[in-house]
């Protein structure tokens, strides 16, 4: 349940940039191979959010695909999973989408 | 500003297109980029810590496995046989209790217990804290013994100089297909209790075969704290030039200037 840690980190960092005004939406982007799971967030965020000018914001999750470029013959692909080998075998890999932990944006209230 | 439209208006308002249709719609409160990164402040300190140790001379390792992989039986050895070497000191990782912060200090290292209480694993913060109150002596070896998880830990870099994961035979050989991004961070996979190998189905070279497929470059090495077998092998990884010389890099991030460990 790391997403609870990741919860806190974005109320903190939205909290702030917020300086005092109520917040009414919030934007992330979220990589599918970033081992934080979106229901998880979304459940989490709700909770840690309350008593915060975050409290009932919604929280919009971008998924970003993941992306690699093979060391050995240079193709880039879809990889859905870090098991996923380049269609030439090779595994040397370098991920280049996937991995996203960002927070895009928020809406304030006037 | 509208962040429907981009005007400056702060009320329902009406738009002419180029093409002539109109539309109104209500303002949408003000729209704010942030691009911010949702882990740079434990990524931030982490830094902090990794400075922090590369000036004192100091090796870092973040020991991580499942719960009851043996990481504690592991050290409690480790401290024994490389007694009068180099100082060993532990920064000991636990939802609760001192247990094993007992048994590493009955081994004879210093040691921190930092509880993490409800927290699934170690932050940079909660390092930094550790180190100060350690205060580990410029050549000495630091284990960070995380909290047994195979999932959390893996997110949070701590600072540390290399990433260790403990695999004991008692589990299956193919965890690390099953706990992908824990092996992908590892700069070291241990296979450990290998004294139980004729008791159950692990098949190390499987369970290496299946660390490598995700991370070609991890090292693999077979040991049983209990018999002592492998033992040489991690000691030697201990005192490999990559990772006490100046400027080993770890997977995670360049390590910053550090001295050779001296664990003669």
């Amino acid at each position: 349940m790391h997403e609870l840690g990741i919860s806190r980190n974005i109320v903190a960092i939205v909290g702030e940039a917020a300086a005092g005004r109520r917040v009414r939406r919030v934007t992330l982007e979220i990589g599918k191979l970033s081992g934080v799971m979106p229901d998880a967030l979304a459940f989490s965020f709700d909770l840690v959010a309350q008593g915060t000018p975050l409290e009932g914001a919604a929280l919009e999750i971008r998924q970003i695909e993941g992306r690699a470029r093979c060391a050995a013959c240079g193709a880039e692909f879809a990889a859905p999973s870090f098991l996923t080998p380049c269609a030439c075998g090779s595994r040397r890999l370098a991920h280049l989408a996937g991995e996203e932990l960002n927070i895009k944006s928020m809406e304030l209230e006037d | 500003m509208c962040h429907v439209c981009g005007c400056d208006s702060h009320d329902t308002h009406e738009h002419v297109h180029a093409d002539g249709t109109r539309h109104r719609h209500a303002h949408a409160g003000e729209h704010v980029h942030l691009e911010a990164r949702i882990l740079a402040k434990n990524d931030g300190l982490a830094a902090r810590n990794r400075a922090w140790l590369g000036e004192r001379k100091v090796v870092a390792l973040n020991l991580m496995g499942a719960p009851g992989c043996g990481k504690t039986s592991l050290l409690e050895r480790s401290i024994r046989d490389l007694r009068g070497s180099a100082p060993v000191l532990v920064l000991e990782g636990d939802q609760a209790t001192a247990n094993d912060a007992e048994r590493v200090r009955a081994a004879g290292a210093a040691v921190v217990q930092i509880n993490t209480g409800t927290g699934c694993h170690l932050d940079a913060s909660m390092v930094a804290k550790g180190l100060v109150e350690l205060d580990p002596p410029a050549g000495a070896l630091v284990v960070i013994e995380n909290v047994g998880n195979l999932v959390c830990p893996a997110l949070f870099d701590l600072g540390e100089t290399r990433r260790v994961v403990v695999l004991s035979v008692t589990e299956g050989d193919d965890k690390p297909l099953k706990y992908p991004h824990m092996f992908r961070a590892a700069d070291l996979v241990i296979l450990s209790k290998t004294d139980l190998l004729p008791h159950v189905e692990f098949d190390p070279q499987r369970a290496a075969r299946h660390a490598r497929e995700l991370n070609p470059a991890v090292e693999v090495i077979e040991l049983s704290a209990r018999s002592g077998a492998g033992l040489p092998a991690w000691y030697a990884w201990l005192q490999k030039d990559s990772l006490t010389a100046v400027s080993g890099p770890s997977s995670v991030q360049s390590t910053p200037a550090g001295s050779k460990l001296s664990l003669a």
